[in-house]
């Protein structure tokens, strides 16, 4: 009887490390820390604003991290400045044209030069960028933290694990059509991205 | 009249220099809300939580200063016109 549970325990083991499998994490944050922050220059004062409306689902495999892929998506609408004119006019059809628009989406085809360390992986995500109607293809580089059974820590009694990605890319306004005839002297047309998100694996 | 619309464009004037000054003395754009960053204790991320708070910037001091001083030339128009009159 021994040999028997001894042998089935074993086999468990083998099983759960042969099993181990590509995870899809939610990026759908109830805790409301995912941010996209933009930045664009401007005389007075930089244009400097953030969305948190983030959703999307990234399938990671901590045993190949080169493998990752995803779709994260961004409600054009949650779209924030500080100063509410000039949010009217971000959300605006010269702008962002958000009812036309509502959706900032970005999909991964595959991670170049992927390099891992501890639960780190670094790399370049070659993929396709929508914003303001425009698709690009871009490759941003990202830094993605594998946290092994942390989701316990954010949501009580539940088990899994999570993934941090944060990107710092520029883009060019006038390459995605979002106001291309505001002059260069009054705004500019790098506009810095900032992407640091959380998503989870919940395991039963 | 004439010193009642040149005080209250000193009062404006004043006023709106004063509330600058107490609410940041904010060299940008008027706000009407705050970013607060928050940082996530188990991935270390920053989020971004906006507060409702009013900042003036240097457009509501430039409209407040434009505006006092409108009031102030209409009260010398207006005693020249008087004057003109009588």
């Amino acid at each position: 009887m021994k040999k028997i549970l001894c042998s089935l325990s074993i086999m468990s083991v083998i099983c759960g490390g042969t099993l181990a499998a590509p995870q899809d994490f939610d990026f759908k944050d109830p805790k409301g820390v995912n941010v996209a922050v933009f930045k664009l220059d401007a005389p007075l004062e930089a244009v400097n604003g953030s969305a948190n409306a983030i959703s999307g689902t990234v399938t990671f495999d901590p045993e190949d991290p080169a493998k990752t892929k995803g779709r994260i998506v961004v409600a054009a609408s949650s779209l924030h400045v500080p100063n509410p004119t000039m949010k009217q006019h971000l959300q605006g059809d010269q702008w962002m044209d958000v009812k036309k628009y509502p959706e900032i989406t970005f999909e991964t085809k595959e991670l170049k030069n992927a390099k891992t360390s501890a639960n780190l992986t670094t790399a370049e995500a070659v993929g396709t960028l929508t914003i303001h109607g425009v698709t690009k293809e871009v490759t941003v580089p990202v830094k993605l933290t594998y946290l092994k059974d942390k989701l316990g820590m954010r949501v009580p009694n539940q088990k899994g694990d999570l993934l941090v990605i944060r990107a710092n890319f520029p883009i060019s306004r006038k390459a995605f059509g979002i106001n291309p005839n505001a002059p260069e002297d009054k705004v500019s047309d790098t506009i810095d991205l900032t992407l640091s998100i959380a998503g989870a694996a919940p395991r039963s | 009249m004439k010193k009642a619309l040149k005080r209250i464009a000193l009062v404006i004037a004043l006023g709106a220099v004063a509330l600058w000054l107490v609410l940041g003395a904010n060299r940008g754009w008027t706000k009407t809300s705050v970013a607060v960053v928050t940082v996530d204790e188990v991935t270390g991320l920053e989020g971004r939580v906006y507060k409702n708070r009013f900042l003036p910037g240097l457009d509501f001091l430039g409209v407040a200063l434009a505006g006092a001083g409108v009031l102030a030339l209409s009260s010398v128009f207006i005693s020249s016109r008087k004057q003109a009159q009588s």
